[in-house]
């Protein structure tokens, strides 16, 4: 070998070396993807598939039917009844902070639950009987194993007092995790064991109806106006990239306008569902007119020709036969752009669908919330309880979302053609 | 509602006419032995235009300007003690009326004269409801008994229904036109007034933010100061984390996916890209502030570094994640596009699979990577609910990554959440902001798809 000519072995070494490298750092990117997916879902389940189940404590009652004027249940003190069984249950309670304490142990709610139970069943007076009722908050957490009991009193938010009333109640066999179907029957609240979905599905339900009504038949002309009949022309050319960009506006952009035009202008309620329908409307707008012109586009000429070569007008060839055609990709592109609103939720803040909202709305002028909005509100809430309760809707929100993208792939792929 | 009962009742009618309409083409058809010009189902579907289009436009006019009469009417009618020039005084007082006609809770004792008000301001609306109900009917069963008369076999009836479905559907593209002149129109409108209070200069260069404007013109810490750079350096750090995350990630998984990957790999990575595309950005959000924000809290506290809770990094961190896929999709697309046979001019060379990406793919490809970087820039700087829940609402110019700091969009929705005066520098600052964002998001679209559009005229 002669002297001074370069190693070419050695070279060719490190090439290889770094073509692996660089094929490592591929592989490392796509992976460190999959990693976070699974962290990102992986943490919400983790937190939130407890609160599907709550906390539930027995009370039992003897009630007698004199105490209780069985026409007029609003007028029994229900609460009196829960709080004597408590007094019941702890006798050596005695002073006034402590049974305030003791009180606490359960929902507040639960003089309601008792109520209702009387209500279904009047049989139930003057016999001895038991109810399972919501525990509090902090009970739930402490059940489930979120407060760190090890910890000094002063620093956890239950007392020495109330971890012994726990563990007693837990030998007594008063203390069970019951199914929480709660979470979906009810609407928001304070009280982080009384709060539910359910105000929150209905509210996503009615403002995707809105949505829906409007963008998909508007949509889906503009889509035929612009791929069928429009000349091409200046118009044109301006309308298809204003479409593009629209598609490219912040949402929270999308939001100012719906508060300036929306609610100021045209004087639709605040917080309703029918103005985050128009706003939601707007916004998905561009996704439906593009997936429908990708989806007309697709449809080969000969259809058209064979059409117009029989003596349909065009636009009989366009309703009879290119839009059948078409139908399943505008139906993909619009489930898409419907999930995508789903879990849309800057533009509803600014249009006050964040409002604290115990009532499920039934109307689309009725004061809502969404689902993402509601996860919002509950993020911000201190409580530890409403943690594990957000996680829950987040999950919700997810299986939602994944069961309307699923449809979506399943209508491309059962109705996909190749022309 | 009982709109909707009232354009339910006049669909109904449409659907009469339709009927009445082909039935009646049909019959004078068989009558006169005259063939007919259209299908008979064009001759309903003549009659139902004309009774419903009408209609369903009186009743769109009529709802949108109802209200203005009916608050004009109600302010004429009240006693001249009641009226004040002041435009607040006068919005916060037909509140208070419009409250108490619907029955709602209301506070203040019952002045008579308000309540005399109300009860006119409720007999107009009925009254305005009763004459909608009336006129709107009225133009429907005249459209349609006039076009039920017209059909005639020669009626060109066709040609009339595709004239005005073609209107129809002119009127439905042009929807995006006016949605895109409605959000200039109202940002800049807003603005203008904002730019009357606090001058341009000072909120295109000031160096302080603080919106909060005093109640009182004693009180203390309330200055008002409308200084926006604060909020720009704020979102130029966040998104320079997002990007300095996504853009190595989501390049180079393109990268892999396009140059690489087998399809069995493709059909598995495509799919997680999409999972985090679909995710919504509220739970991006709910994952910065209860999983990222501790977790480099702590982390930095262990090596000794004081990390805000809020800091940049967190919430940056994890709007990198979301962007990933806008990265790694659209460079997916430009590489794909690279021709083959610059691959294989290479590869004849002796060049390995990746001196052939870095020194031939990625230059080809290189304005479509960045126009792909802009448009995840755009959608970074517009991203809302991952920095209002994990970064803070302290306007802070500092460029530390561990520091909280705001942005535009964290201030647009605090500005404009809540309680609001439609008139004050404080939500007017919010359109102002609003406008910043759409100009900057546009810019950086159209420079993005104009560099997109260059590079693919080179190959094509």
């Amino acid at each position: 070998m002669m002297s001074g000519e370069p190693d070419y072995a050695a070279r060719l070494r490190r090439r290889h070396r770094s073509e692996m490298r660089f094929r490592f750092y591929g592989l490392l990117s796509i992976a460190l993807a999959g990693v976070i997916l699974v962290i990102l879902v992986g943490s919400i389940v983790l937190k939130g598939y407890s609160a599907f189940w709550q906390t539930h404590v027995r009370l039992d009652f003897a009630i007698s039917a004199e105490q209780v004027d069985i026409d007029n249940l609003r007028e029994t003190n229900w609460d009196g009844q829960v709080k004597a069984t408590l007094r019941d249950m702890a006798p050596e309670v005695t002073g006034r902070r402590d049974k305030r304490k003791l009180y606490r142990f359960v929902s507040p709610n639960a003089g309601y639950d008792l109520r209702d139970a009387i209500a279904a069943d009047p049989g139930l007076l003057g016999t001895g009987f038991s109810l399972w009722v919501k525990a509090s908050d902090d009970i739930d957490m402490l059940t489930k194993g979120h407060l760190d009991r090890t910890l000094p009193e002063s620093d956890r938010r239950v007392s020495d007092l109330e971890v012994g009333w726990y563990d007693r109640f837990v030998g007594e066999g008063r203390i069970e995790l019951r199914f929480n179907l709660d979470f979906f029957t009810t609407a928001d609240s304070r009280e982080p064991e009384e709060a539910g979905i359910q105000g929150a599905l209905m509210g996503s339900f009615l403002t995707l109806l809105v949505t829906l009504a409007l963008s998909f038949p508007v949509g889906v002309m503009a889509a035929v106006y612009l791929e069928e009949f429009a000349p091409k022309n200046r118009w044109t050319d301006i309308i298809e990239a204003n479409i593009n960009n629209l598609a490219a506006v912040p949402s929270i952009v999308f939001g100012l306008l719906g508060l300036a035009v929306v609610i100021s202008l045209f004087g639709v309620p605040r917080s309703a569902p029918l103005a985050g329908g128009i706003v939601l409307a707007l916004m998905t707008l561009p996704t439906i007119i593009i997936a429908s012109r990708a989806a007309l586009k697709a449809v080969p000429p000969s259809i058209r020709e064979a059409a117009t070569g029989l003596g349909a007008s065009p636009h009989q060839v366009v309703i009879h036969h290119v839009l059948p055609l078409a139908m399943p990709g505008i139906l993909t592109g619009t489930i898409i752009g419907l999930a995508q609103a789903l879990g849309e939720s800057a533009p509803l803040l600014m249009i006050g669908m964040v409002a604290f909202i115990v009532d499920t709305p039934t109307g689309f002028t009725d004061p809502a919330t969404v689902l993402p909005v509601q996860i919002y509100i509950w993020a911000d809430s201190p409580e530890r309880a409403f943690v594990e309760k957000t996680s829950a809707a987040i999950m919700v929100l997810l299986a939602f979302l994944a069961c309307m993208n699923a449809t979506a792939v399943w209508l491309r792929r059962k109705f996909e053609r190749r022309w | 509602m009982h709109s909707l009962i009232l354009a339910a009742t006049v669909l109904l009618l449409a659907l009469i006419g339709y009927a009445l309409g082909r039935s009646r083409s049909r019959n004078l058809a068989g009558a006169s032995g005259q063939p007919l010009h259209s299908l008979p189902a064009y001759y309903g579907g003549y009659v139902a235009i004309w009774c419903g289009l009408p209609a369903v436009l009186v009743m769109a006019v009529w709802l949108g300007t109802e209200g203005a009469i009916v608050r004009a009417l109600t302010v004429q009618s009240l006693p001249a003690e009641l009226v004040s020039d002041d435009p607040d005084r006068m919005a916060l007082l037909l509140t208070d009326i419009r409250n108490l006609a619907s029955g709602s809770i209301f506070s203040r004792d019952v002045d008579p004269a308000l309540q005399a008000a109300a009860d006119h301001y409720q007999s107009l609306r009925q009254t305005g409801f009763a004459s909608m109900i009336v006129v709107v009917l009225a133009c429907a069963v005249a459209g349609l008994v006039w076009a039920r008369r017209r059909v005639t076999p020669g009626l060109r009836a066709r040609n009339h229904v595709e004239r005005v479905i073609l209107w129809v559907l002119i009127a439905c593209s042009t929807i995006a036109i006016l949605t895109t002149i409605g959000i200039v129109l109202s940002l800049i409108f807003e603005t203008l007034r904002f730019f009357e209070k606090v001058p341009l200069h000072e909120f295109l260069f000031g160096l302080h933010w603080s919106p909060q404007t005093a109640i009182r013109s004693d009180q203390v810490g309330a200055s008002g100061a409308f200084g926006a750079i604060p909020l720009f350096a704020g979102t130029l750090l966040i998104t320079l984390i997002a990007m300095l995350v996504a853009g190595p990630i989501g390049l180079m998984s393109a990268i892999y996916m396009a140059e690489y990957a087998g399809s069995r790999l493709r059909s598995t990575a495509k799919p997680i890209l999409e999972v985090l595309a679909g995710i919504p950005t509220v739970v991006y959000g709910f994952f910065a502030a209860l999983t990222v924000a501790p977790f480099v809290r702590q982390s930095g506290g262990s090596i000794g570094l004081d990390v805000a809770s809020e800091s940049a990094l967190a919430a940056g961190v994890v709007m990198g994640i979301m962007i990933i896929p806008f990265v790694s999709s659209l460079s997916d697309d430009v590489i794909n596009a690279v021709p083959q046979s610059l691959r294989d001019a290479s590869y004849g060379l002796g060049a390995t699979q990746s001196e052939t990406i870095r020194q031939v793919i990625l230059p080809a490809a290189l304005p479509g990577i960045v126009g792909a970087f802009m448009l995840a820039i755009s959608r970074a700087i517009g991203e809302t609910m991952i920095v209002v829940m994990a970064a803070g609402l302290a306007a802070n110019l500092t460029a530390n990554p561990l520091e909280a700091v705001t942005t535009v969009t964290v201030q647009i929705v605090t500005l404009l959440v809540g309680d609001q005066e439609f008139d004050s520098a404080k939500t007017l600052a919010a359109f102002a902001l609003g406008l910043m964002l759409f100009v900057v998001t546009l810019g950086l679209n159209l420079l993005a798809l104009s560099v997109v559009r260059k590079y693919r005229e080179r190959y094509d």
